[in-house]
């Protein structure tokens, strides 16, 4: 700022965030005051839609700490492992985060056509069978020609992931990268193998990073839709998420329900942002 | 004849255009060594290679009487005083000077009892419950000689420990290093580029250059003034 007054760069800056801004608020206080209050209220005490807000907050949930797992030990391999390969490695891992996600759910589905997918998928269901993880889990027994994941929330919870998870990588190998070795190296020089050092010292220092990991992995899972309308359908009252019912009430013209239920991610969205901030990391 | 302490035998070792070559030279038991050099010149990765942090790609290392080359870095009897102190980001002041004991699964009496004697001589017993974050640079080299101290090693290796500070706490913590070294009756490595330094502290001088180094000279003990 110049003592003439605000000058002309700062302004003109100010002014192209600004437009994008009004634009992004213009379009949420739109949707926001589409409907009365009571009416929006009502909508989401349909049974299909508490059911869908009960079945996305556990499915991403698990999907979160499902891609924490898989993240923290990558995103250090990532960080701190020099091997050759490692460039094609890194973009392999982008994968899921640049291709469109109806590409991932399509990929899924021809994956568990194919004769190893099947495998796999009615070979899971069947040893479930076994261990009487079926009836314990969902209640009743499985069937012969069973299959775990495709049409089902297990696949939903799936097609979160795979996305999901590739988001959390990210995020842990930046939260590693910045993390110094030094320490770790003197802990194994006080008598530490490298998973003691690991364990006592370079986790605790990462819970931020986990933190911001598993959110991410939490909002993009509350976000997906066509991975998991390929993959697992849209089952009412079985494997319909969020927006999933977004896009079943606007294809029946049930505006009020697709503008409450857009609303209730809005509020999530915030609030995951929220606790994000908070924990000091950056998204 | 002078008992060898530490021994680097013909140690190689290279990546990319940085090379060391067949690094040999001995630093006398119980001496304060100190090792010069310009910065980036292999330093840092020859302290790395006797703590085990590092693998040569050829050549031997020994400490005392025994080829600890192969050997992982906590079974070498080495503490370790890198830049900066490393600490640990998450441990207190405390958990930190016990942590060696702690993983050695010490009695908590005797963790107690080493890590109050321990930050008594290094003038830390008051910062015992404190985070990393809210130490000085200074509070920080002394954690971290603490830290290192805490599990008897023979030999200390410090890298460049009073680049950080400023003048007046330099000489103050060099006197403090001296000091240790003579009473723990510890061998030091201790790698900088100040002069100054060198002529507080060293009984032996090492000069390092072109991934070679030669020794300087013996100093009288009790370092002449420059």
């Amino acid at each position: 700022m110049t003592t003439r007054g605000v000058s002309g760069f700062w302004v003109s800056f100010a002014f192209v965030a600004g437009v994008y801004l009004f634009f992004l608020l213009a379009m949420l206080a739109a949707t926001a005051s589409y409907s009365v209050p009571e009416d929006l209220l009502k909508a989401l005490g349909a049974r299909e839609i508490q059911h869908s807000i009960l079945l996305s907050l556990i499915t991403c949930s698990i999907t979160a700490i499902l891609s924490l797992l898989v993240a923290v030990p990558t995103g250090y391999l990532l960080a701190r492992a020099r091997f050759p390969g490692k460039s094609i490695v890194e973009a392999a891992l982008d994968i899921p985060i640049v291709l469109p996600p109806m590409v991932m759910g399509l990929c899924l589905l021809i994956f568990f056509q194919s004769p190893f997918g099947r495998y796999f998928d009615e070979g899971i269901a069947r040893v479930m069978h076994k261990i009487k993880l079926d009836i314990i889990l969902t209640g009743y027994a499985f069937p012969p020609d069973a299959r775990v994941f495709t049409y089902t929330v297990a696949g939903v919870i799936l097609a979160q992931f795979v996305i999901g998870a590739a988001f959390a990588v990210r995020t842990m190998r930046g939260t590693f990268d910045h993390l110094s070795a030094r320490p770790e190296d003197v802990a194994m020089t006080l008598g530490c193998t490298r998973g003691q050092a690991f364990w006592l010292v370079t986790l605790p220092a990462a819970r931020r990073g986990m933190f911001a990991a598993a959110s991410v992995a939490w909002a993009r899972s509350m976000g997906e839709f066509g991975p998991i309308l390929v993959f697992a359908g849209a089952t009412r009252m079985k494997t319909e998420v969020l927006p999933t019912t977004v896009w079943l009430e606007l294809s029946v013209g049930n505006l009020e329900a697709a503008v409450a239920v857009s609303l209730l991610m809005v509020i999530f969205a915030m609030l995951v942002l929220g606790a994000v901030k908070r924990a000091g990391e950056r998204l | 004849m002078t008992i060898e302490m530490v021994r680097y035998d013909h140690i190689t070792w290279q990546a990319g255009a940085f090379r060391l070559e067949g690094v040999s030279f001995t630093v006398p038991a119980q001496r304060y060594a100190v090792l010069m050099g310009r910065t980036g010149c292999g330093k840092t990765t020859l302290l790395e290679i006797l703590s085990g942090l590092r693998h040569p790609q050829s050549g031997r290392v020994f400490i005392g009487e025994r080829d600890v080359t192969d050997l992982p870095p906590g079974e070498r009897g080495i503490g370790y005083v890198p830049q900066d102190g490393a600490m640990f980001p998450t441990l207190t002041v405390r958990e930190q000077i016990g942590f060696a004991l702690r993983i050695r699964k010490r009695p908590a009496a005797e963790i107690d009892q080493r890590v109050r004697e321990l930050s008594d001589q290094l003038g830390v017993a008051h910062l015992l419950a404190r985070l990393p974050q809210h130490l000085s640079g200074g509070e920080r080299q002394r954690v971290a000689l603490g830290r290192a101290l805490a599990a008897n090693p023979s030999v200390l290796l410090l890298d460049e420990p009073l680049s950080a500070l400023d003048e007046e706490l330099r000489d103050e913590l060099a006197a403090l290093l001296k000091r240790v070294q003579r009473e723990h009756g510890l061998t030091a490595l201790h790698i900088t580029h100040s002069r100054r330094e060198a002529a507080l502290l060293a009984d032996v001088v090492f000069r390092m250059e072109d991934g070679r180094v030669t020794e300087g000279g013996l100093r009288p003990a009790g370092g002449g003034n420059q």
